[in-house]
């Protein structure tokens, strides 16, 4: 399995490191409430299908990137840097 | 016995090896399996469950029977299939699972008690008693079942892992592989082309085919030699493609000096490749599958394709009078190659009865099927059964054909299924099983030479295509084109056993019993028989024994379905995969500058993570490790001591935003800290547990110093890129780790600063560096930083210097603090010494601990948020019921204490549920005269004075002891701040 990483190029996935849901980028405000927190922690989707993970290029740059891969055929459609989609995340709302 | 005039190998080049202790001469390009057959030799192995005789059956990776140990000792490797196994000078192999010899194996007697161990045999024999199973049945069946042995040894070849990149990768170079490279590598692609044979060429070696105007082999060689000349092309023979994996990443297993005698030379016996192709063809050809009747694992009894390979490939005839039994056109093939060799054909019998047979010197039954084998060490005849009754034969060699299964394997390796064609009786890959793969030739279920090299070129150009280069212009040559015909034949019926899984010795009848005992799915049915599931992976029997499912389960085969084939294609050894990663590749060892200096002053080094360091510095007349502990600690509380502490992590953070990052990393105020000044931080994790600690120190408004625990450093470094990338892109803050540029020294003790004041250009005066003071200072001459802080709760500094300058500091700190009647003291001093002030490490902090529990909850700001804050506040994280720290000490001085016991009331019994916490560290205090510990307790803080009751199940050790405040050395600091 590779990873096009957007700093660094195509690379083997041993130099990333995998972390679990993008939906780490979305915390709650300290006052959201337990649901909120108790969701961004503890629950998660598990889809057959498209999917949103987070992973480190932490053996090349460093950067954390949002990788969209289906769990099914283990595609990965997309690759972004984790700092856009934060970015983009705060001009949508 | 070998013919003249026949065959590729080179008999300019003599080479001699030995089998089970006897020399025998081959030639360069033999294999043992061709060798061994040339001189005569039939038997080359037992099998696996009834140590029944056995020779060759293939030519190829995929052979069940002849396996053999090559080399002795160290290099001793078993179970090399002689197929594939080439011959070098002095090559010494041997065979397996016998004693006392191949030819007289004792083991067997198992064949004579065969009605006994058929399918699921171990399940139903060896049931009582039950702590039978483990202790005799087990060992026993262990023993006697299994094939090659491993010698105990360390393996002492080298072996090297890689990585290989194309446009395209071609998988087999036969006819469509050869056709499909050339086409792709004249249009410019970087082409890589693998082939685990070590000639090129596949059936075009073994077969008598004219391609063009020249021999298919000539042929064959005339396209390698223009590969070879091209510099986008790279040839990889003796290589599998063992895996299809995601992202059009393949692995392969090069055999790379395998076929030498060259061992340690540099070049690795094997490479373990991981190939990355935009684009792959997968030529792997089609394996040939026998018929099952009485008595087929005769030695002698060999696929046809297999002869024909021999006889063509190595001019050797495997037999003096041979019978050809198919059902198909190939094996008329074989009758026609070897009578044109002059090999006495005794027979060509051909299950089918409106065949054209070709022309040819010996007798021919239509009709008819071989229904039984005799001649237990060697073949001696056959039984024909035809319409009109049953003829026996006298041969030593039978050629059998039941058609060709195309080569799969790596198309299923992504979760495809294969696909049943009716018209050639096999499983076919199923189109887009591996993205980005073409599949062309034989494993495509494209059978005449002409066709496959077609085939080649169309796979090439549709791969062209997708990876947007033009066509080449390439011709393809003239070859045969005979149709394939066949008609379904899987099993002769019959009494005795007709074998299907040669290497784990399965036969028709225990297909059908495990179908009657009701395991019908064909994975139920593999494991309960075993079919398929020994180190060959039953590649020449699987799908006979799915047609055998099929039929006692009354469905058809593409109902009855495949296992599931896995990587890898043929077997890989871990030696290969884990190339690399053995000893200190498995874990590379991080050295402090010190680190000469204190192995040279007899420190044991211990681990911390991937660095090492001193665990104490005996002295002479030292017997204990605790002698030297406790002179260190003393070194520390009375004078002065220097440790090495450059292995905790440094992180160097800038920018006008830094503070704001470490408000929010941190559960306290950093903003607020003066320029100058060091702060002690603690770390949550966003589940509120604790994450680290450690201290900060601001050197400029901007500009901050980050430690953390040696352990911790990579998880911190991770989280603060995912706060500031992930979390507040915003933020101008830039970091990097420069735990490695900085070599940091702990001076501590009532001397620390005398020592510092005979080194620094400026020494420190009065109260110039107040306890948590931090800045630059200029040491010998070289700039440094100076940290007024301590780790033992003794007056103490940090003082760091550029690495290339850490072991001459070492020495002249070490120097210094000899004179003064201090010295170095290592990880278990610094542990005593950290405990007898109630200071925390990982030990304490293990993941499961909370602000709260440390007694720390004070810590976390209600000025800010920060990571953490919002789910340390669950009632369940501050529950005053939690365990939490405490200092611990024996009601009777000199009883013991031990880390991971657990605390119990004082009348309660020592079972899990009573349990009300546990010890974490311990240490002997020289200063108190007896162990100490720190621990968790619940309602600890409330408990101060109280005696529990301490108990190690695991070292039987119990203790009473007296819970106390966890700082046990100058509650009040005074020594610190001094």
């Amino acid at each position: 399995m590779r990873i096009d990483c957007p700093m660094c190029g195509s690379r083997d996935r041993r130099e990333y490191y995998y972390q679990g849901g993008a939906v780490m980028l979305a915390r709650p405000a300290p006052d959201a409430g337990e649901a909120a927190w108790d969701d961004y922690l503890h629950l998660r989707e598990n889809p057959a299908g498209e999917t949103e993970e987070l992973w480190q290029h932490d053996g090349g740059c460093g950067a954390w990137l949002v990788v969209t891969r289906d769990t099914v055929s283990h595609e990965i459609s997309n690759v972004a840097l984790a700092e856009d989609v934060k970015r983009a995340m705060r001009k949508a709302s | 016995m070998r013919l003249a005039g026949k065959g590729l190998v080179d008999r300019s080049t003599p080479v001699q090896f030995s089998f089970d202790g006897t020399t025998y001469k081959g030639f360069a390009g033999d294999t043992v399996a061709s060798a061994l057959l040339a001189n005569g030799v039939k038997l080359m192995g037992r099998s696996f469950k009834y140590h029944r005789p056995r020779g060759v059956l293939s030519a190829g990776s995929e052979e069940p029977n002849a396996l053999i140990t090559t080399g002795k000792g160290a290099g001793q490797e078993p179970n090399v299939r002689a197929t594939v196994q080439e011959v070098y000078d002095g090559l010494v192999t041997r065979s397996q699972n016998a004693w006392p010899s191949l030819d007289f194996d004792v083991m067997a007697v198992n064949d004579l008690g065969a009605p006994f161990l058929g399918a699921g045999f171990y399940y139903k024999t060896f049931m009582w008693p039950k702590r039978f199973w483990e202790a005799v049945y087990e060992p026993v069946i262990r023993k006697a079942a299994g094939l090659g042995a491993l010698s105990g040894k360390s393996n002492e070849d080298t072996y090297e892992r890689a990585y290989a990149f194309c446009d395209l990768l071609v998988i087999g170079a036969g006819p469509t592989g050869l056709m499909a490279a050339l086409t792709a590598a004249r249009a410019g692609a970087d082409v890589i082309i693998a082939d685990e044979d070590s000639l090129l060429g596949g059936r075009l070696n073994a077969e008598t085919g004219a391609v063009g105007h020249q021999s298919g082999a000539a042929w064959a060689a005339a396209v390698v030699a223009e590969l070879s000349s091209m510099e986008n092309v790279r040839l990889m023979s003796r290589t599998t493609v063992t895996g299809a994996y995601d992202g059009g990443m393949y692995g392969a297993l090069e055999r790379v000096n395998q076929h030498t005698s060259h061992r340690g030379g540099g070049a690795p016996l094997e490479c373990f490749w991981r190939i990355s192709a935009k684009h792959a063809v997968l030529a792997a050809g089609a394996l040939e599958r026998p018929i099952a009747f009485q008595n087929n694992d005769r030695p002698g009894v060999m696929t046809a394709g297999a002869v024909r390979a021999y006889l063509n490939r190595w001019g050797v005839t495997p037999g003096k009078r041979v019978a050809v039994f198919g059902n198909n056109d190939d094996a008329h093939r074989t009758a026609r190659d070897l009578a044109a060799a002059g090999v006495h054909v005794v027979a060509l019998i051909d299950s089918r009865n409106d065949v054209a047979v070709p022309d040819f010197d010996g007798r021919v039954f239509k009709g008819a099927q071989v229904c039984n084998a005799a001649g237990r060490k060697e073949l001696e005849s056959i039984t024909i059964r035809t319409a009109t009754g049953e003829e026996a034969l006298q041969v030593d060699c039978l050629a059998v054909s039941g058609g060709w299964n195309p080569t799969v394997h790596l198309t299923c390796h992504m979760g495809g299924r294969p696909t049943w064609r009716e018209d050639i009786q096999a499983f076919v890959p199923t189109d887009g099983s591996i993205p980005n793969m073409t599949v062309a030739g034989a494993c495509n279920g494209v059978f005449s030479t002409q066709q496959c090299l077609n085939d080649g070129v169309e796979a090439a150009k549709a791969a062209l295509k997708a990876l947007g280069k033009k066509n080449a212009d390439v011709e393809v040559p003239k070859a045969e084109d005979a149709p394939y015909q066949m008609s379904p034949l899987w099993a002769v019926a019959g009494k005795g056993r007709a074998w299907l899984d040669f290497q784990n010795d399965v036969s028709v009848k225990d297909i059908k019993q495990a179908a009657v005992e009701n395991f019908r799915s064909v994975e139920h049915m593999k494991r309960y028989t075993t079919q398929g599931m020994a180190t060959d992976q039953g590649k020449n029997s699987n799908v006979a024994a799915l047609a055998m499912l099929a039929d006692a389960t009354g469905r058809g085969i593409p109902e009855t379905g495949t296992t599931t084939f896995r990587p890898p294609y043929s077997p890989v050894s871990i030696a290969a995969m884990g190339a690399g990663a053995q000893g200190h590749g498995f874990a590379p060892e991080r050295w402090t500058t010190s680190h000469k200096r204190s192995v040279e002053m007899g420190a044991p080094m211990i681990e911390a993570g991937l660095w090492y360091r001193p665990s104490y510095f005996p002295k002479p007349g030292e017997s204990t490790w605790r002698q030297s502990c406790d002179r260190e600690v003393g070194y520390v509380r009375n004078a002065v001591g220097v440790c090495d502490v450059s292995t905790l992590g440094k992180i160097d953070i800038q920018g006008p935003d830094a503070a704001k990052l470490l408000d929010f990393v941190y559960t306290n105020m950093f903003s607020s800290l003066k320029v100058g000044r060091v702060r002690y931080g603690l770390m949550l994790r966003e589940d509120g547990f604790v994450m680290d600690d450690g201290t900060t120190a601001r050197l400029g408004e901007q500009h901050f110093v980050m430690t953390t625990t040696t352990a911790a450093a990579g998880n911190v470094m991770r989280h603060l890129e995912f706060v500031t990338q992930a979390l507040h892109p915003e933020w101008e803050v830039s970091f990097a780790s420069v735990t490695e540029q900085w070599a940091q020294f702990a001076v501590a003790g009532p001397k620390s600063r005398e020592l510092l004041n005979g080194l620094l250009d400026e020494p420190i005066k009065g109260e110039s560096w107040p306890f948590m003071a931090c800045g630059p200072v200029s040491v010998v001459g070289v700039e440094g930083r100076l940290f007024r802080i301590s780790f033992s709760g003794e007056h103490a500094y940090e003082i760091a210097v550029p690495s290339r300058y850490g072991a001459s500091l070492f020495d002249i700190l070490l120097k210094r603090a000899e004179e003064m009647g201090g010295g170095a003291y290592g990880m278990e001093a610094l542990n005593v010494l950290r405990i007898e002030k109630g200071f925390i490490t990982h030990a304490e902090i293990e993941g499961r601990a909370t602000a709260f529990d440390i007694g720390a909850a004070k810590m976390i700001s209600a000025k800010k948020d920060c990571v953490g804050k919002t789910m340390a506040a669950r009632p369940g994280l501050v529950d005053e019921d939690r365990p939490q720290l405490v200092g611990l000490k024996p009601v009777d001085a000199a009883k013991q204490l031990t880390a991971g016991a657990h605390l119990f009331e004082r009348d309660a019994e020592a079972v899990r549920i009573n349990s009300k916490g546990h010890v974490s560290s311990v240490g002997f205090s020289p200063d108190l005269g007896t162990m100490i510990g720190l621990g968790f307790f619940a309602r600890g803080p409330e408990r101060h004075g109280e005696v529990i009751r301490m108990v190690d199940h695991l070292r039987g050790v119990e203790t009473e002891v007296e819970i106390c405040h966890p700082v046990f050395l100058d509650p009040e600091g005074e020594r610190v701040r001094g």
